[in-house]
């Protein structure tokens, strides 16, 4: 274990030959240079972390071998579900509805001037402080789950989309007056498909939230999920287990955000067309 | 039939700048008529209303005054008897050039196998046949303002009004441009309504030009050039052309004549 580090030449190198090899061949796929650095800091995290007191702080072995523990004996499980099935829900409500709010708030100017103050001052709410009033109307279920990421993802949500309809191009819109469409029409076929990359952004930017509203949800609620073992293990000291579920939520956050880059290119493929994606 | 007539038509702006409140009179009491299938160009310095005129006729924007008619209807609000061919083309970019061509065909409530035909007619008749399912950014700069003029052409409006539609392309892109839509409108006799501040396109392409200068008409004449005119380089070099450019030149640059 300990020669890892001392075997594998440090990643830093390689991106400078890699740069420097960028000009004369085939550049490095990007996927290896995210394996390297993530090789890297995982070898620096073992080889460092075990000089650590196991209460302050883990090790990536030592966490591997807390979640196999966590696996066999069937709770990782039942916390995983009773986490991933509110944030599935929530989250999805949070798109349902900060969507199409979202595009009927930049679209109508009454709307605007009615609802807009609440979006802008939800995405601001101290959420936290109301989660004990959620807990006296919802109780410490599931529900009191989905309502806490709902609210705390739908507006990023929300925001992202209105921001990205007063963005659209006000002779898109004209073309559409142009051809006798209706408000409807134009809403769908011309604001809709035009607002797609910033509805996009807020849909990934709220996956960050949702991860952190599911956390805190079940923190201060139930004593479910993977929010409970964190409690439970921090509680007994047991530092490697604590971060188990921590490395998960993170995985999952990382795994989500990739799947909606993926959905982003399908839906919006002009956009990466016309900006090139021309990175240096 | 494609007559179109602006009567009397007046268009104020209000502003407000640092706190003061200012009208613009961007139009006075502008008239004159587009006869059918004739070709007019409307032509002015930056700022003298031609744009705001062509938008109130395609109903983009509504008058203060007077009225536009179409083959003697006034027109409220956009309709399909007119359209339109944008400066920068607009065209959705998450459309195909079919597609955006289909689009203003739906509008008009087309539906099936006659859609998808009649829009690549359309973008035959433009030139653009093998083009069919490029986008927007994979297209050049004239090959977008086809499409734009395929998709107003496509919906068969009486008249085809266009503002400043050849203005962004580099000079031979639009003698080619040129060209191409006289050539169309040999075949297709639309009543085009053409905005420019291109002296030299204003008298190539059209049988009558409107002069404007600070929201009034200043002067309409007509161009003694004859149609079909195939060879516009052949046209360059007549005596015609030199005359007329010659007046209209003069129109735009002496004293405003005050109505």
């Amino acid at each position: 274990m300990l020669e890892v580090p001392e075997r594998k030449p440090p990643p830093a190198a390689d991106e400078a030959e890699a740069a420097a090899d960028a000009g004369r061949r085939r550049p490095v796929p990007a996927w290896v240079i995210t394996a390297g650095s993530l090789a890297f800091i995982l070898a620096a995290w073992e080889f460092f972390g075990r000089d650590v007191n196991p209460v302050f702080g883990s090790y990536p072995s030592a966490i591997v071998e807390a979640g196999i523990q966590l696996a066999r004996s069937g709770k990782l499980w039942t916390a995983l579900l009773d986490s991933l099935q509110p944030f599935a829900v929530g989250y999805a409500l949070a798109i349902v509805v900060g969507v199409p709010l979202g595009l009927v708030t930049g679209r109508f100017r009454a709307v605007e001037a009615a609802i807009g103050i609440y979006i802008t001052a939800g995405y601001a709410m101290p959420l936290v402080a109301l989660v004990p009033l959620l807990v006296l109307w919802l109780g410490l279920g599931f529900k009191v789950k989905v309502a806490i990421i709902f609210l705390l993802s739908v507006f990023p949500i929300c925001i992202n989309t209105w921001l990205g309809v007063t963005a659209v191009p006000k002779t898109l819109i004209e073309v559409g007056k142009s051809f006798v469409a209706p408000d409807s029409v134009i809403l769908r076929r011309i604001v809709l498909p035009a607002t797609l990359p910033y509805i996009m952004a807020g849909i990934r930017l709220a996956v960050g939230r949702a991860v952190v509203a599911m956390v805190i949800a079940e923190f201060f609620t139930s004593i479910s999920g993977l929010g409970a073992i964190i409690i439970t293990s921090a509680n007994n000291f047991d530092t490697a287990t604590t971060f188990v579920p921590i490395i998960i939520i993170m995985f999952m956050a990382v795994a989500l955000t990739f799947m909606i880059g993926v959905i982003e290119r399908r839906v919006a493929p002009w956009q990466a067309e016309i900006a090139g994606r021309d990175k240096q | 039939m494609g007559e179109v007539s602006l009567v009397d038509l007046s268009k104020r702006f209000t502003l407000r700048l640092d706190g003061q409140t200012h009208h613009v009179q961007a139009l006075s009491r502008v008239s004159f008529s587009v006869h059918d299938g004739e070709v007019v160009s409307l032509i002015g310095p930056s700022g003298c209303g031609k744009t705001t005129a062509l938008r109130i006729v395609m109903g983009l924007e509504t008058a203060s005054g007077g009225k536009v008619t179409v083959d003697g209807r006034e027109v409220r609000g956009c309709g399909f008897d007119r359209g339109m061919v944008f400066q920068f083309a607009e065209l959705l970019p998450w459309l195909t050039a079919l597609q955006n061509v289909m689009f203003g065909l739906e509008m008009k409530g087309m539906r099936g196998a006659e859609l998808r035909q009649t829009a690549t007619r359309y973008l035959e008749l433009v030139g653009l046949g093998d083009s069919l399912n490029r986008r927007p950014h994979q297209l050049s700069g004239g090959m977008k303002q086809r499409v734009g003029l395929a998709r107003a052409l496509a919906v068969e409006p009486k008249v085809l009004l266009m503002d400043e539609p050849f203005g962004a392309l580099d000079a031979q892109t639009r003698e080619t441009m040129q060209a191409e839509l006289l050539d169309i409108h040999a075949r297709t006799r639309k009543t085009i309504l053409f905005v420019t501040h291109d002296l030299d396109e204003a008298v190539l392409i059209a049988d009558r030009i409107v002069v404007m200068r600070e929201g009034r008409v200043q002067d309409v004449m007509t161009v003694p050039l004859a149609r079909p005119r195939p060879d516009l380089g052949l046209v360059r070099g007549m005596r015609e052309f030199a005359d007329t450019r010659y007046r209209v030149w003069r129109a735009l640059h002496e004293p405003a004549t005050v109505h």
